[in-house]
């Protein structure tokens, strides 16, 4: 009897607790986070690298293998059935989860580079000529870089950047002027990978349609910790990675308007991506499938479905409410200690936090935290201009989740006193 | 946290603040850019080459307490050998900070190089450590081409 007594006053509501939403409950739900690395209690902060997967992500993938594993659009009998059918509900899923119209819009990929990729390699060589002008932002992850290089490469098309302050905001105004009748394509974050900012992407979508110019918008961080809504948007294409939503690695999202999609050439040939192939003559697939060529990753698309569901379980209020309030927690923390610059203090901003200490290299700061249990991602991030930018080599980066705690934050600002005193 | 002060030991504390040879020579004749992309490490190499001798040798960039340090004891110890010398010296310093830890390090001849081992327990930065020494090597054979870690 005493024991049930006891259970239940542990029981009730904990302080941290933000509109129901409690983070003990919520980390039950991450086998790994009970794990120790290197004797201590594994702090992760490194999730806009990848997140950490809950049970039932695994859980949902493990059982594919074991009672469904078989190929998909293919086979006629059961275990074919089954596969397919949860591939699709998968993407049946995401179409509801972003609001876009139809199903053709939702094309799976390897992860949001891919789908950068594929749209540059697609629709880019079809619609981009010699003197044309792609614009993108001071902030963007080399993948949203890289591509539109080749392609410009390819077709003498240019490069325009939009610059950003020192807060790592984006200067609008600046933004406005790149416009004109030579601009085909803008792409853009949404929400930046080094400096947290959270771009308006509304507006940017808007100003661009004022000028007819269609917008990608990179969602790979915007997901894990913001409604996404297509339509509202009204981007024309949107980009992201399963595995920074909870999900399984290696596959990903495209969303494509579906007047866009219809137009653009295949971009991989291959099976499933064909209605009939004779050595004279290939009529492709319908949509999404003509962009799906080989067997993609199932099990993967399952994962992220299910991954969806629970972020869908929690709800983004939930989880806006308590990030913010450990980005404010970790802001302050962290100002404490005289020697550490944030990079990156946009007012719009995710639970992401880059910073740097006078002296001390942020690989040693990585290798020291690493030693007291705490994950945190150090060097250039995949944007090496945003370094540049702000005149600093690397940055130390603690990327913040729903599943993190204020008391991880003190940890980490506990280890950062650790470092500075093993470092002088 | 002792393999963390042996890893981070004074002497290479100080060589990252106070790093030797930090700058350019004027006299140059081998130079070689090194690069870690995984980190963002670059370092410029400055060799006085002359009769197969390092005449001089000095450096320059941005890197961590590792990599800036190893380079600091590198130049330090190379002034004045002969290229033989210098290519055998990159080999037992190579062998040092990948070797298994727990077994008996080989430190002949390494001289104050030996500080250098407590790398072998971190193996995310050997790289670090040998940045400075492939630089050198390609500087050696003048090869006009940026070193890169991966």
């Amino acid at each position: 009897m005493k024991t049930v007594v006891e259970s239940l006053r542990v029981a009730g509501p904990p302080a941290y607790a933000v509109n129901g939403f409690d983070v003990e409950r919520i980390r039950a739900d991450f086998p790994i986070l009970r794990q120790k690395v290197r004797g201590k209690p594994l702090v992760f902060l490194d999730s806009a690298a990848t997140s950490q997967k809950p049970q039932v992500v695994i859980e949902a993938i493990s059982n594919y293998y074991e009672t469904q594993n078989a190929n998909i659009h293919r086979g006629v009998y059961y275990l074919s059935e089954l596969a397919t059918n949860a591939y699709e509900g998968a993407r049946q899923k995401i179409k509801e989860f972003i609001n876009a119209n139809s199903i053709k819009e939702i094309v799976f990929v390897r992860g949001a580079t891919e789908g950068i990729n594929l749209v540059a390699s697609s629709y880019g060589r079809k619609n981009i000529k010699a003197g044309d002008e792609i614009v993108i932002s001071a902030m963007e992850h080399h993948s949203n870089i890289v591509p539109w290089q080749m392609l410009c490469e390819e077709t003498g098309a240019k490069l325009r950047v939009i610059p950003i302050n020192d807060d790592g905001e984006l200067i609008l105004e600046e933004y406005q002027k790149l416009l004109n009748k030579k601009t085909k394509l803008v792409a853009i974050v949404h929400i930046s990978n080094s400096l947290g900012t959270i771009n308006p992407i509304k507006r940017i979508v808007d100003i661009a349609h004022d000028s007819k110019v269609p917008v990608l918008v990179d969602g790979a961080q915007a997901m894990p910790h913001t409604k996404v809504d297509v339509k509202k948007l009204d981007c024309d294409f949107f980009v992201f990675s399963s595995h920074k939503i909870f999900g399984p690695t290696g596959v990903g999202v495209l969303y494509a308007k579906e007047a866009l999609l219809e137009k653009m050439p295949p971009y991989q040939g291959g099976g499933d991506m064909i209605k009939s192939v004779t050595f004279e003559k290939t009529l492709y697939n319908d949509l999404p499938y003509r962009f799906e060529a080989g067997t993609p990753n199932i099990a993967g698309a399952i994962g992220l479905g299910k991954a969806l569901d629970y972020v869908a379980g929690i709800g983004y209020e939930n989880i806006a409410a308590h990030e913010k309030e450990l980005l404010r927690h970790a802001t302050e923390a962290l100002s404490t200690i005289k020697s550490l610059r944030i990079i990156g203090t946009a007012k719009e901003k995710a639970a992401v936090i880059s910073f740097v200490i006078d002296g001390i290299h942020p690989h040693d700061v990585g290798t020291i935290l690493d030693r007291d249990g705490i994950a945190i991602r150090t060097g250039h991030h995949c944007t090496q201009p945003v370094m540049a930018r702000f005149k600093v080599p690397a940055t130390s980066r603690a990327s913040l989740a729903f599943y993190n705690t204020k008391t991880e934050v003190d940890l980490l600002v506990k280890g950062l006193h650790h470092v500075i005193k093993l470092m002088s | 946290m002792d393999d963390l002060r042996e890893l981070y030991q004074q002497v290479i504390l100080d060589h990252n603040k106070n790093p030797k040879n930090f700058g350019k020579i004027a006299a140059a004749n081998r130079t070689a850019e090194g690069y870690n992309p995984l980190c963002g490490d670059r370092i410029d190499l400055y060799l006085q080459v002359e009769d197969d001798v390092i005449k001089d040798i000095s450096f320059e960039g941005a890197g961590c307490a590792i990599s800036k340090s190893s380079a600091s004891v590198m130049t330090t110890v190379l002034k004045g050998k002969s290229i033989a010398e210098a290519e055998q010296l990159f080999k037992k310093f190579q062998k040092l900070i990948t070797s298994e830890p727990g077994t008996e390090p080989d430190l002949k001849d390494l001289g104050k190089l030996a500080i250098f081992c407590g790398v072998r327990e971190f193996p995310l930065r050997v790289k670090c450590a040998g940045l400075a020494w492939h630089t050198m090597v390609a500087a050696l054979k003048n090869e006009n081409t940026i070193v890169s870690t991966e």
